[in-house]
């Protein structure tokens, strides 16, 4: 009730305010400051999701073929970061990335770079933030679904005369798509409203919509505009659910992380 | 492919480690920071200086939200367990298609991107007053962190005997003794995760706080929030390091008494193995011996499972879980007195 409630308000003020219709709609198709956030957004969560599902595949795929000992330190390793107040890691990464940070000084002492690359403060250090942020979400249900995959069956497939490449390619992606398709949507999803590394990491200049909303209720209070936005979005995320529990079994990706 | 460690292996092996220290690296950086001896964010110049440590202790401010954001986690944290579990329980014993829903509805708080409810919070806090009070924090903390304890708690008793509660529903016991003395103790491993759940959520709840708090709220994250913000004072990379570190020591200590209760079970169920074969005290001189120095959680453990041997549910020592094992235990059934 206490939950139900506060989000039905804001589906109906996105149709009653400031008049009542879909006016606040309109404006996703005529204003061009709102279409320049929305693919601002699109693009970030794209770039992010597929960094994410990389780089996590790499852990993941390495996590189940190590020893159980080294495995048990790479787990750690992942769910150390998990479990990081999301407000910590963005610190750390504004250190690191401004000007004066480790990186630009040590770029500016090999002589690679004249003067600091701007790292921070754009879309390289939100996605590089963001990244960061998911790479849990992303290793843990990969994991959990190649736990399933039975290996013999990729030993078969090399017994039986295939490359290491194609075994893997033909046999044991197959087998691992729904973990894949799962693991990519949920980054997605869970980036799209992302609001604090954004905020922090793009510094005011790079914008995405949940800070977008942010900024219309708190300092130019406008509410039809931010509760059309909040709806498009939440709208949009159980859309992209709508289409992942047709891959994978929600409650145990939800379960799982 | 296991036996076959090549060139691949090794290329494998140096990606996932490097993009682990990409997940672990930053971490190492805010240390140093910390420690630094200038006025500002920096590294340390000519030596090393605690005094943003000691600022951190002394400073009303932070010691005011660090205050502050513990009483509001440890309250929404025994909130969301009392909800959380009975509503877990609730939907396990109706058992039906509306518990189904219920249980997906659970999952909205998760799904729901925060910016959106921490619109529609915002909006209902100012109708109710109460935004910028306690009470409203927590709420919001309760509403939003409970689904994590129904989701534990409902992977716990996906494990648990239903038999238990109908044993002792059947000796007598009332349906609030049931639920205090059996179903609790054998479903606290889930109660305990979700509470960890319920109290990081709170304590690190931020985009609902910016909307719902101004003045007399301060807690940590929006502290920290300003700090970043601000950029300059160095006190924050000491709370980053402190935070780190508490986290750290978290997961090393689940880590250990993981350990220990995995050593300790399978102690356990070498010693039931042996009892159940000599009908007797453990005979193995190996194993008296692993019992007198194996430490205080396998002995207990040894005493909980030589007390029935139905092998039916894992070793739990509490009295009310193992009177009711007994009512079902076949041993326990063995006919003194034919029934009239």
């Amino acid at each position: 009730m206490f939950y139900i409630y506060p989000l039905s308000r804001v589906m109906w003020i996105s149709v009653s305010e400031p008049a009542f219709g879909l006016g606040n709609y309109a404006l996703l198709f005529t204003s061009p400051a709102v279409q320049r956030i929305l693919v601002t957004t699109a693009r970030i969560c794209a770039i992010t999701s597929l960094l994410t599902l990389v780089l996590g595949y790499v852990v993941a795929y390495a996590m189940v073929h190590v020893g159980e000992g080294h495995r048990q330190w790479m787990l750690f390793c992942v769910l150390l970061t998990f479990w990081l107040s999301v407000l910590v890691r963005a610190f750390a990464w504004v250190m690191i990335l401004r000007p004066e940070g480790p990186i630009n000084a040590a770029l500016l002492g090999l002589g690679l770079v004249t003067q600091p690359l701007a790292l921070v403060r754009n879309e390289t250090g939100v996605v590089i933030g963001m990244v960061h942020y998911m790479l849990p979400y992303a290793v843990l249900p990969l994991y959990a679904n190649m736990q399933g995959i039975d290996r013999r069956l990729v030993a078969a497939a090399r017994g039986l005369g295939a490359t290491p490449f194609t075994a893997f390619r033909r046999v044991f992606l197959p087998l691992n798509m729904p973990g894949i398709v799962g693991a990519g949507l949920l980054v997605f999803v869970f980036s799209l409203g992302f609001y604090i590394t954004p905020a922090i990491l793009g510094g005011g200049r790079t914008t995405m919509i949940a800070e977008y909303i942010g900024i219309q209720v708190l300092t130019t209070l406008r509410w039809g505009l931010a509760t059309m936005l909040a709806s498009t979005l939440l709208i949009t995320v159980f859309l992209m659910l709508a289409i992942m529990s047709r891959f994978v079994s929600l409650r145990r990706l939800f379960g799982a992380a | 492919m296991e036996g076959r460690r090549g060139l691949g292996y090794g290329v494998l092996l140096a990606g996932a480690w490097m993009v682990l220290s990409f997940l672990v690296a930053p971490m190492a950086v805010v240390v140093p920071v910390s420690l630094t001896d200038r006025r500002y964010l920096s590294f340390p110049q000519d030596g090393l200086s605690l005094q943003y440590y000691v600022n951190l202790a002394t400073n009303d401010v932070w010691l005011g939200a660090i205050w502050q954001s513990v009483v509001v986690a440890i309250a929404s944290t025994i909130g969301c367990v009392v909800l959380g579990t009975l509503c877990a329980v609730g939907c396990w014993r109706i058992g039906s298609r509306l518990a189904e829903g219920v249980r997906a509805l659970m999952l909205m708080p998760i799904i729901v991107p925060s910016i959106v409810h921490a619109l529609g919070f915002y909006r209902m806090w100012i109708d109710l007053r109460l935004l910028d009070t306690f009470t409203g924090v927590i709420l919001v903390h309760v509403v939003t962190g409970f689904p994590y304890v129904v989701i534990t708690v409902s992977t716990a008793l996906a494990t648990f005997d239903p038999r238990l509660e109908q044993a002792a529903r059947n000796l007598g016991a009332s349906m609030t003794q049931t639920l205090r003395l059996v179903i609790v103790p054998c479903i606290m491993p889930g109660i305990l995760a979700g509470a960890v759940f319920a109290f990081v959520h709170s304590w690190d709840e931020l985009v609902v706080l910016l909307f719902i708090t101004s003045r007399k709220l301060y807690l940590l994250p929006r502290a920290i929030w300003a700090g970043i913000n601000e950029n300059v004072d160095p006190t924050i990379a000491a709370v980053a390091t402190v935070l780190m570190l508490a986290t750290l020591s978290g997961l090393l200590l689940e880590r250990y008494l993981r350990r220990r209760a995995a050593r300790g079970g399978r102690l356990a169920t070498l010693v039931a193995r042996d009892t159940r074969r000599r009908r007797r005290r453990p005979s193995d001189p190996r194993l008296i011996d692993a019992l007198r120095t194996g430490g205080r959680g396998s002995r207990r453990r040894y005493r909980a499972r030589s007390a029935d041997d139905s092998g039916l549910a894992p070793a739990i020592s509490w009295p009310g879980a193992r009177v009711a094992r007994a009512a079902i235990s076949p041993r326990s059934h063995r006919p003194c007195r034919t029934p009239p």
